[in-house]
């Protein structure tokens, strides 16, 4: 077993997600652990650490501020935390969490997203953090809006915050999408229903009343459980 | 004794089309400072990295983010002061070339030849894709390669990045082909 379960994750063609049809490899992954069975004391690449590399500051956390000085932007802010951890349970600390996201009306900071809905000028809708002791990450943010793309007729994605994970090592890497209870445009969406069924709500924020502040902002939160390397490899000494 | 639930792993998703105004930010002059650049520094040969991303109709992506992740000229990780990863968009250049500048890795080991992993992330790709970047240059080397030994005779070219002079100095060109009869070896780790 290499260090992503699959049967969490989405397959590389889906045909409802047109664009995976002619982006996603179509033949075979070549499990590059399994050769490193011959020599696993040689596997730096899989090895290596990428925590406690990075650092960040308290602004980069805070989307609702980190645009231009003194400025607001627009919309209904929340806050949105949780913690890292690998599948085991234990946490992931001194993880590299970044995200970004659409505005309130469901635009982008991003020349190539025309569509027709205002952008904020305060609000660049990009944020960054470190997972503390304990793995936890948290951000201020404003909740973005759905916008319509070109994958269908009618076609719109749920609101969602686009998340990157940069964990222990290489093996953790994970780009993922956080989305929001009860969103009824979860069951239309084909990039959300390419997930397996039953690992679909691992990518659903629980609305946390204690992670709200009074008179301030809602609280979402949201888990992120990376994989890594297997035992096999991590424990064989050189 | 019960254990505990094994929690289940986060599925992964596309890193969509929009992703550089938050990752590769100052490549495309957005409003936000990149904590992850294009440059690898650390001594060593200084070498260029450059290639596209062509989809299964040969097209090159705009929307592509390459990662790499190496050794330092020793062939060591984990090294202080030495941070052997990076990243790049391909969509903020008019070719649509991702470009890297970093220092040739070192051998790893005497069966091991030196490489990069590469990562590819874009639309459309709902899990990222791994592979690795091996010099042709090299050629002795890649043939000892113990891990470049056990891949199929076919798909070894896939992995080779050719080494030209350019104006910037020595560049190897790695072009990945998603599909297609030159589709790039990938790898599960
Ligand atoms: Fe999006």
């Amino acid at each position: 077993m290499t260090s992503r379960d699959w049967s969490q994750h989405p397959p590389y063609i889906c045909p409802d997600y047109k664009s995976s049809v002619l982006r996603g490899p179509t033949r075979p992954l070549l499990n590059l652990a399994s050769l490193y069975q011959q020599q696993p004391g040689s596997a730096g690449e899989l090895l290596g650490k990428l925590t406690d590399v990075y650092q960040t500051r308290s602004i980069d956390c805070d989307l609702t501020k980190n645009g231009p000085p003194g400025g607001e932007p627009i919309g209904e802010r929340i806050i949105v935390g949780g913690r890292v951890m690998d599948d085991r349970g234990r946490a992931v600390a001194g993880a590299l969490v970044e995200i970004w996201q659409a505005n309130a009306s469901g635009r982008y900071l991003h020349r190539a997203d025309q569509h027709h809905a205002p952008l904020d000028p305060n609000f660049i809708g990009a944020g960054r953090a470190i997972t503390d002791r304990d793995g936890y990450y948290r951000f201020y943010t404003i909740k973005p809006g759905s916008y319509p793309w070109a994958n269908h007729v009618n076609a719109w994605r749920p609101q969602h915050i686009h998340f990157s994970v940069l964990g222990a090592t290489l093996a953790t890497r994970l780009v993922t999408q956080m989305y929001f209870p009860g969103d009824p445009l979860l069951d239309l969406d084909p990039i959300f229903q390419a997930v397996p069924a039953a690992a679909r709500i691992n990518l659903i924020a629980q609305f946390d009343l204690g992670l709200s502040q009074a008179d301030f902002a809602l609280g979402y939160h949201f888990d992120i459980v990376l994989g890594g390397p297997r035992e096999t490899l991590a424990d064989t000494p050189g | 004794m019960p254990s505990k639930p094994i929690p289940s792993q986060t599925p992964s998703q596309t890193i969509g089309p929009f992703f550089a105004q938050g990752l590769t930010a100052a490549q495309s002059d957005y409003p936000f400072d990149s904590i992850i650049d294009n440059t690898i520094s650390g001594p060593g040969q200084v070498v260029h990295i450059q290639g596209r991303v062509f989809d299964g109709e040969g097209k090159a992506a705009d929307d592509a983010m390459i990662e790499i992740w190496q050794a330092d000229c020793n062939g060591q990780y984990d090294q202080e002061n030495f941070c052997g990863y990076a990243r790049c968009g391909t969509g903020y250049r008019d070719d649509l070339h991702f470009s890297f500048k970093t220092i040739k890795p070192g051998n790893c080991g005497v069966d091991q030849a030196p490489y990069i992993t590469v990562i590819v992330f874009m639309r459309g790709l709902m899990t990222h894709a791994f592979t690795r970047l091996y010099f042709d240059d090299e050629a002795e080397a890649n043939a000892r390669d113990f891990i470049f030994q056990q891949l199929p005779e076919d798909r070894k070219t896939s992995l080779i990045a050719m080494g030209i002079e350019g104006e910037e100095g020595l560049t190897y060109v790695f072009d990945i082909h998603m599909q297609g009869a030159d589709e790039t070896l990938f790898f599960d780790i």
